[in-house]
């Protein structure tokens, strides 16, 4: 049987430098730019050489990888013979102070973005980044961009200033809850907190680490304030942070749900049942056992063939060569991670590409 | 676990037909009433000086309330509404704790985990004092009256000079067990700054215990405060992950070899989960850290045991049982958190298929070896 072809949908374009962005920024912008002398706003979430950051040889001669959509169809689309990719661009606009600035540059991003990789690739799809700092701002953005259906997600960071349950963000679930729109919760920070409940790590490994206990978190925070329950037709798909962690995660969440349900008496149904119902995990960094026997015992406790999304997370370097879909997953349950939980969990995928351009 | 409580009267002559377990989670508390979460009970111990200061400030946490926990608990005390002792709080009185507990559960070893002893108070002064106080304490009117019973050393561990020289103290007390943390730290528990704590406990034989909760001011969430206390109960999982993950990349196991840490009231079930994550993303990143000289599962493995309660449930139940073959059933140490709301029954928290061996090394080798206690 012919597998089917995948749907990756993490992958991530590099912003080559700023001035790649100058274009895209009004002259209020611009001037900042260059008369404060703005540096690069990579984030230390993925430090330009870290070797996580890109695999040694997606990395062209400046030590960079995934800066054009050539490359990244070169090295990470065709080999995995992939239909289509969902870009998210981690350049760091959401980790700026200033609300106006951040906002600024999420719009010089997204149209970044559309111009220079979306209408370069029919393959390509795109998350919509926001400016995190401030949620009126982030749902201008997301009605801005609305009308260009390659746009398939809203983007949001797993750290921010405040828990993203919090009602402080649902102006923006209620946006993409009405368009359609997965909202997608991204490894990374803005680092207004440290990204550990127990203060700041010393190592990168440990940030990077991190990023699976910080979405947990994070999706207490949006069970637990009725995240889920508010927005009955909201998808949340978590990216880059694993998966295996999901079936003691929910055990335990569950546990205290039944002694503490009085204090969120909202929360009605099992958190298993509404996790397994309205959330979804990307499958790279793919955090399994070593043992390729036992996969398929972990993928049971995770308890539902639907929640896995393909992804590559190109151009980090998760896996060697083309094995991004681990060893010891049953062919059942791969088709449908590659394709079709995809196309159920973004709807816009499921719609014919089309060239409808961004105001 | 919140509503009903088993009626446990008349069921102590039972007691002699179960076997022993051990419950390496029990929590004494001083008596009566007192001064901004530092009860009188305590002053015997404590010097006029600091009598005085506890009369006047209390004692200040990196907290909101002058009393109190930050998030409001599920339920008074956060215990189980049948064990309050006469005209008394939860875990302060011994009799009672040793007719409700002890006996009918046949409790041969249990491990004191005192929680409001000042650990994390903000001065440091005061937070050696009220701690000394604490372990004074624990000897004076637990473990010298009941042989079954071991103290842990808790010590003011946000400073290391004060909490070596309480370990110091204690060493080759065979009334103590443990030298115990709580998880909610300053900084993460693999810093520098906790090495000679560290030491000194490997130094006197005693295993490290990290219990839940704690005043190290930082948010449970990478975003910031949550809003419930459903989401830092569940979220002691994730900051006990955060402190292993920094003790194991640090290198505090590649440092101090015969350091044993024992994960308190945090989950078991997300270690192996958690240990594949950190070899796979050591294996790309190990440059930066090329003081380990095995894979950190490998530390966590031999360095690194885990308490039971609040058990996780899995539905169904085998998959717990799959997800500590996964870990280790060496790790495994049997606790209740007795007298708190979520306590875990010894008759019934563990409804999974067991070998006669497994039983016995989670309901009381396994301890008996980490606390070389028979």
């Amino acid at each position: 049987m012919q597998e089917p072809a995948p749907i990756d949908c993490d992958v991530h374009p590099t912003v080559p430098s700023l001035a790649a962005l100058m274009p895209y920024l009004d002259d209020l912008w611009r001037d900042t730019v260059v008369r404060r002398g703005m540096d690069e706003l990579n984030t230390i979430s993925y430090p330009s050489r870290s070797p996580l950051t890109a695999r040694a040889d997606w990395r062209d001669d400046t030590g960079k990888a995934a800066t054009t959509p050539q490359a990244l169809a070169a090295q990470g689309l065709a080999p995995f013979g992939t239909r289509l990719a969902i870009c998210n661009c981690l350049y760091g606009a959401q980790a700026l102070f200033s609300e106006d600035m951040g906002a600024a540059f999420a719009r010089a991003i997204n149209d970044w973005i559309a111009r220079e990789w979306l209408d370069r690739d029919d393959r390509l799809r795109a998350s919509i980044v926001v400016p995190m700092q401030n949620p009126e701002l982030a749902v201008d953005e997301i009605n801005r961009l609305a009308g260009d259906r390659r746009f398939v997600q809203v983007l949001l960071l797993a750290g921010a200033d405040l828990p993203l349950g919090k009602r402080h963000w649902w102006p923006i679930y209620a946006a993409a809850e009405r368009l359609g729109l997965p909202v997608g919760i991204h490894a990374g920070s803005t680092y207004r907190h440290p990204v550990t409940p127990v203060g700041w790590p010393s190592y990168y490994t440990e940030d990077y680490v991190n990023q699976a206990p910080s979405m947990q978190t994070q999706l207490t925070s949006m069970v637990a304030e009725g995240v889920f329950t508010r927005h009955p037709d909201l998808t949340v798909v978590l990216m880059e942070s694993g998966v295996t962690w999901l079936p003691a995660y929910l055990w335990r969440l569950t546990k205290f749900w039944k002694g503490l349900r009085a204090e969120i008496p909202w929360v009605s149904d099992p958190p298993t049942s509404i996790v397994r119902e309205r959330v979804r995990l990307t499958l790279q960094p793919f955090d399994g056992p070593p043992d390729v026997a036992t996969v398929m015992r972990v993928m049971e406790h995770i308890g539902s063939d639907e929640v896995l999304l393909f992804s590559t997370d190109y151009p980090h370097w998760q896996f060697d060569g083309l094995d991004a879909l681990p060893a010891g997953l049953d062919r059942a349950l791969a088709q449908k991670i590659m394709a079709e939980n995809p196309l159920r969990t973004y709807p816009r995928l499921q719609q014919t590409a089309h060239t409808e351009t961004v105001a | 676990m919140n509503v009903d409580v088993l009626n446990r009267a008349g069921v102590q002559p039972a007691a002699a037909s179960k076997v022993g377990i051990a419950d390496c989670d029990v929590h004494p508390r001083p008596a009566g009433a007192g001064i901004g979460g530092v009860s009188k009970s305590l002053y015997p111990y404590l010097s006029k000086r600091w009598q005085e200061h506890v009369e006047s400030f209390g004692a200040i946490y990196r907290q909101p309330w002058e009393k109190g926990s930050a998030y409001i608990k599920g339920q008074p005390q956060a215990s189980r509404r049948d064990a309050f002792p006469p005209g008394g709080m939860p875990g302060s009185d011994l009799g009672f704790m040793q007719r409700q507990h002890l006996d009918p559960n046949n409790v041969v070893l249990g491990i004191l985990n005192p929680l409001t002893s000042g650990q994390g108070a903000q001065n440091p002064e005061l937070s050696a004092a009220l701690t000394h106080a604490t372990n004074e304490w624990q000897v004076a009117e637990w473990t010298s009256r009941d042989s079954r019973l071991r103290a842990s050393v808790v010590v003011p561990y946000e400073d290391a000079a004060a909490s070596v020289k309480e370990i110091e103290q204690r060493a080759g007390d065979a009334n103590f067990a443990q030298v115990l943390f709580l998880s909610r730290t300053a900084e993460p528990l693999g810093q520098r700054r906790y090495w000679p704590i560290f030491e000194a406990a490997a130094a006197a034989g005693l295993p490290v215990g990290v219990h839940a909760f704690g005043y190290g001011g930082w948010p449970i969430t990478t975003s910031g405060w949550g809003s419930f206390y459903l989401e830092e109960m569940v979220g002691h999982a994730q900051a006990q992950q955060a402190l292993l993950i920094s003790m194991i990349f640090e290198g505090v196991f590649e440092r101090i070899p015969n350091l044993k840490v024992v994960l308190i009231e945090a989950g078991l079930a997300w270690g192996a989960s958690l240990a594949w994550r950190m070899d796979r993303q050591w294996a790309k990143l190990k440059a930066e850290t090329p003081h380990l000289k095995m894979l950190p599962s490998e530390y966590l493995r031999r360095n690194v045991w885990f308490t039971t309660q609040p058990i996780e449930e899995p539905e169904p139940r085998e998959h717990l049982a799959e997800a500590i073959d996964w870990l280790g059933w060496d790790r495994v140490l049997f606790a209740t958190d007795y007298p708190h709301w979520d306590f875990d029954d010894p008759s019934h928290a563990l409804p999974i298929r067991m070998t006669e061996a497994q039983r016995r090394a989670v309901f009381l080798e396994n301890a008996q070896a980490v606390y070389r206690v028979t």
